[in-house]
């Protein structure tokens, strides 16, 4: 019933990436499609739209060399799937999942739709297990759990690939379940470079063998940009809830991707929204990001990293704003702390984990975990203000408090934010009542009076030697 | 029932070939899979129509079968507790890990009835002729609105599904009605009600920023605008928990699946501080996550509103917390751009702001048709892009609202929540709620209120100028000032969610806070006048303790305000003691 359709001498009419066919077959909306070229050379499409006798095809490819007369289409008679199996991981496939590392093709068990259907929301079980990534301002300020969706928002030339890299590379469970994380790679319309950079440091590390790549390069065409986070996260799926595994999708560039859904949008004559994106661009990012979660009665869980760089450096802008109003806070990273040389430069304050009361705090970090983080906020919030004014007046002519606040942000800055080697947890809430105890105690009004008397007011004891610069002090 | 053929499928919308004649709205059963939608143009033998659910598969031929009804929900006992998707059919226990399109409306729960009328008696709209045993709020089965007449047979108690008919009512004009302790209501259509009230009590939410600033009354409405990251979700759900309604709809309109799995987690572990139940008994959650079909979005904001009007007309208090008005907003504008409508502002449809006057204008206190009172409060929830309040949503939003809690980056960035910014918000209805504060003991409302807001003011203004001729320039008073502007912020208008004591401020908490504060603040000004200097008063231990009143005065420690505000004296006698000691010498 479910056997493939060839129409021939169908097409009437070609539009950007538009196909204008007569209906010659039993077709069904959103249907996959194969546009076969004179040249020979298959295209995927579906089925946009249709009536009694003409239907609609959009190609999801470049539609260059098509013509009227000899172009064939092929009609699947089901929406667009990936075949699916063992063996994912290792491999590397192109926008529509087929393997463009000269291996075999994959055993198909499974053929799962790319477009993917809706987590019931009653199903979904709450992320809590936190995720150690190793990086202070993440885990200490803004900490990542078990089917989080928490996106780096970067700027172009931050070293945001370098960090996510790290993250993929170093990032466990803590506890009694240290389940390895498998990694999937999506590369949407990136450069040959970034996508080589990415598999040398996961080869290097050992963890390539844990890892799926998808790849889009800068020189594709942008509608197969549109497929490519849908293939991968299918797959990643199929690893997450049929093999039970804990996937983290790491996805470079969705600038990239929302561009390529603008230009797509235009060509299709729709009515743009704000600076010419399309006005579903929302659900069409909702339908990419809510994919991440996790699923009672389901083993294995769905991360996702996505990163993003800020069009003219701006968070306002449609792609950063939208993408904030859907995943589960974001991680912002600043060209003023890359400036100085801080590694990596996380704008701590606008960043944010909305998940991070779940999965922190007794029973899962430390039962002072919240406190200090919350502490740290507000005092570097402060210590922020307090530059404003010393730029103003100098710093001679703030009171005392302001300026012990300022010597306060820089040691936070130097010291905490800029890290060289990885540090577990315990290390950076060391780190963070240290230097807490810059500051005078009658400041610290989110801390209770007991982590007070424990943390704040003790003797400075000798300070172990830290492991990235070897001295007590950065 | 009527039926046509598709003749042409794009996304959502689909135009169909008639034989027989449709209604405008009126719900459609669309392919062999009976996906739900809505005819939403009648053209000579063509109709169009929106579906609500995943389109793929359907062709031109398929079958598009009428109800004859216009979009309806069925409201009953087995509503509260639940979690529905956008047309109001139950996701939770259906086992289903996915959302898929042609989802059952299988509610086939069966309650025990309890009649309260008898054979032969006069029935009107509205009335109650039942109740269902073993349930909180919510348990009463009412008449449908626009039936009258006398009962011609009702059942025993006992057993019955939920649409099993339990009543039979002989209309006036001779015609049988059968009666289900559920019955359906078009979302579109406000529930009538006997009157319509004016607004005389506040809904306490228990958050003081906004109980003691910009209370919102029962029956009113209120917009929360945001950013993303300021806190919207976090507050709207802390309503939901602590708000002293006896029944919350809580909508999720295009937001995160994660969020809804966190309020089914955790309501039904929390408690209701009323009534000592579990808080999942008096909530409803409707949910049509962002990446659940967009026209579904659309219908959702209408049907949490009907549910929300079905417990009023009960003769209770509801909340409808709508989580966010923009993605509904935004649904709108894709429907419309899809049916080739001109657009307005920003692509939005022209009606955008009607349809939002439409939805807030369901807010209401109301005496039922059954002669109680009951009342819904609309808190909705807006995202503009950018954090820009002039975007054609929060504006047309604030012409509709009478209280508006304008959420604030600034403050966010600070973990400094509720993030409401005290300067750009507003509350309409203040001189009304001050008669309510009097009853609660606390007369000086009112003037509390204004001080406060007048001391926030005074702190911008001094904090520009402070930023010119530095903070140690100032005179004392207006040092003063600005310390105690932090007092405030950071005592009594921060409050964690997330702190088991802090939560929920009762109405007589807040009212004890703001004494102890305002005592400080007065006794402080006095100091000064005295010739104290501010460092002096800011290096003052009982300032910490004020600056943590909220975490340390619970509930449970309300009998200690007496020697709460008794220490704050001495430490300011102890002051000019030492003051005195100095000058002696």
């Amino acid at each position: 019933m479910h056997a493939d359709i060839m129409l021939n001498h169908a097409v009437t009419g070609l539009e950007g990436p538009l196909l204008f066919a007569r209906r010659e077959a039993n077709v069904s909306l959103n249907d996959a499609v194969e546009v076969i070229g004179s040249e020979g050379r298959a295209r995927v499409g579906r089925v946009s739209a249709l009536d009694e006798e003409t239907m609609v095809i959009e190609v999801l490819e470049s539609t260059t060399g098509l013509n009227l007369d000899g172009t064939r289409i092929r009609i699947r008679q089901r929406p667009l799937e990936m075949s699916l199996g063992p063996n994912l991981l290792g491999r590397v496939f192109n926008s529509v999942g087929q393997p463009i590392d000269g291996g075999p093709p994959v055993p198909a068990r499974q053929r799962r739709r790319v477009d993917g259907m809706a987590i019931n929301p009653a199903a979904r079980d709450l992320p809590r297990d936190f995720i150690e990534t190793t990086v202070s301002t993440i885990d200490l300020m803004n900490s990542l759990v078990r089917g989080q969706k928490l996106p780096l928002f970067s700027c172009g030339g931050l070293p945001h690939d370098r960090l996510a890299t790290q993250i993929a590379q170093r990032a466990r469970l803590r506890g009694a379940e240290t389940g390895e994380f498998c990694v999937v790679f999506v590369g949407i319309g990136v450069p040959y470079d970034i996508a080589e950079n990415f598999r040398y440091a996961m080869e290097k590390s050992g963890a390539l063998a844990h890892t799926a790549m998808f790849l889009n390069h800068a020189d594709e065409p942008s509608t197969q940009r549109l497929l490519t986070p849908r293939f991968a996260l299918t797959a990643a799926e199929y690893l997450a809830f049929v093999e039970g595994r804990h996937v983290l999708v790491v996805m470079t560039d969705m600038t990239n991707y929302c561009e390529a859904l603008r230009e797509v949008s235009a060509s299709h004559g729709e009515i743009p929204s704000r600076k010419g994106y399309p006005g579903y661009m929302y659900s069409d990012l909702a339908s990419i990001f809510e994919r991440a979660g996790c699923i009672k009665g389901l083993p294995g869980t769905l991360t996702q990293l996505p990163i993003l760089t800020m069009p003219g450096d701006d968070i306002g802008h449609p792609i950063p704003d939208l993408t904030g109003y859907i995943t589960e806070g974001q991680i912002v990273l600043g060209r003023e702390l890359d400036r100085k040389g801080v590694y990596p430069p996380v704008e701590v304050l606008p960043s944010l984990s909305r998940l991070m009361d779940a999965g922190t705090g007794k029973g899962y970090t430390h039962a002072d975990h919240p406190a200090l983080s919350n502490q740290l906020f507000a005092c570097y919030a402060r210590a922020s203000r307090a530059r404003v004014l010393a730029s103003v007046m100098g710093v001679d002519g703030l009171p005392e408090t302001d300026r012990r606040f300022l010597e306060f942000g820089d040691a936070f800055e130097e010291r905490l934010v800029s890290q060289e080697q990885p540090r577990t947890l315990e290390q950076s809430m060391a780190l963070g009542w240290e230097l807490l105890r810059l500051l005078p105690a009658s400041e610290l009004t989110r801390l209770s009076a007991d982590q007070l008397a424990r943390y704040i007011e003790i003797e400075p004891e000798p300070v172990e030697p830290d492991p990235e610069t070897g001295a007590g002090v950065g | 029932m009527s039926r046509a053929r598709i003749q042409w499928i794009g996304g959502p919308v689909l135009k169909a070939r008639v034989s027989e004649p449709f209604q405008i709205h009126e719900a459609l059963a669309v392919g062999e899979q009976r996906l739900l939608g809505e005819v939403i143009q009648l053209s000579g033998d063509l109709l169009t129509a929106q579906v609500y659910e995943d389109t793929t598969g359907l062709k031109p031929g398929d079958p598009v079968i009428g109800t004859g009804l216009p979009l309806s929900v069925a409201l009953g006992p087995g509503i509260l507790g639940h979690i529905f998707d956008g047309l109001l059919r139950p996701l939770g226990d259906v086992g289903e890990h996915w959302f898929r399109p042609g989802l059952a409306a299988a509610r086939s729960n069966e309650f025990e009835f309890e009649p309260r009328l008898a054979e032969g008696d006069e029935v009107r709209g509205g009335q109650v002729f039942g109740e269902v045993a073993g349930l909180g709020p919510g348990r009463a089965c009412l008449v449908p609105p626009l039936i009258a007449g006398r009962v011609r047979s009702i059942r025993p108690p006992g057993t019955y599904a939920e649409d099993a008919t339990v009543l039979v009512v002989e209309g006036e004009d001779g015609a049988e009605h059968a009666l289900a302790m559920q019955h359906d209501w078009p979302v579109r259509r406000p529930r009538p009600a006997a009157e319509r009230l004016s607004a005389d009590a506040p809904m306490v939410t228990g958050q003081r920023i906004l109980d003691t600033l910009f209370p919102v009354a029962r029956g009113g409405r209120a917009a929360l605008p945001g950013g993303f990251g300021t806190g919207k979700t976090v507050l709207q759900e802390s309503l939901a928990k602590w708000c002293d309604a006896d029944v919350i709809v809580y909508v999720g309109c295009g937001e995160r699946g994660n969020e809804m799995a966190d309020v089914l987690n955790e309501f039904p572990e929390l408690e209701d501080p009323r009534t000592g139940r579990p808080l999942m008994e008096r909530t409803v959650i409707i949910a049509n996550t962002s990446n659940m079909p967009v026209a579904a979005r659309e219908a959702s904001i209408y049907t949490a509103i009907t549910v929300a009007e079905y417990f009023r007309d009960q003769g209770l208090h509801v909340a409808l917390m709508a989580d966010s008005t923009s993605r509904w907003a935004e649904a709108l504008r894709e429907v419309s751009g899809r049916l080739g409508e001109l657009p307005g502002e920003s692509g939005y449809p022209a009606y955008l702001a009607s349809r939002l006057a439409d939805f807030y204008e369901r807010a209401s206190r109301v005496r039922t048709l059954n002669g109680e009172e009951g009342s819904v409060t609309v808190i909705g929830a807006v995202s503009p892009p950018a954090g820009d309040f002039s975007e054609p949503v929060t504006s047309h939003t604030k012409r509709y609202v009478r209280s508006f809690w304008a959420l604030d980056r600034g403050r966010a960035q600070a973990r400094s929540y509720p993030a409401i910014h005290p300067l750009k918000s507003y509350a309409e209805d203040v001189d009304t709620l001050a008669r309510w504060w009097q009853l609660q003991g606390n007369s000086e409302w009112k003037d509390y209120r204004r001080r406060l807001l007048g001391l926030l003011e005074t702190q911008a203004r001094l904090e520009r100028m402070a930023r010119i001729v530095g903070k140690d320039s100032l005179p004392a008073e207006q040092q003063l000032s600005l310390l105690a502007a932090d007092l405030m912020n950071e005592g009594f208008l921060r409050q964690s969610a997330f702190s088991e004591v802090d939560r929920f401020c009762s109405p007589k908490r807040q009212t004890a806070m703001l004494r102890l504060m305002m005592q400080f603040i007065d006794l402080a000004g006095e100091a000064v006048e005295r010739g104290v200097s501010p460092a002096e008063i800011a290096a003052m231990p009982i300032l910490r303790t004020l600056q943590r009143l909220g975490e340390e005065f619970g509930e449970a420690d309300l009998d200690s305000k007496p020697q709460l505000a008794a220490r704050i004296g001495e430490a300011f006698h102890a002051l000019h003691v030492a003051e005195e000691n100095a000058d002696a010498r």
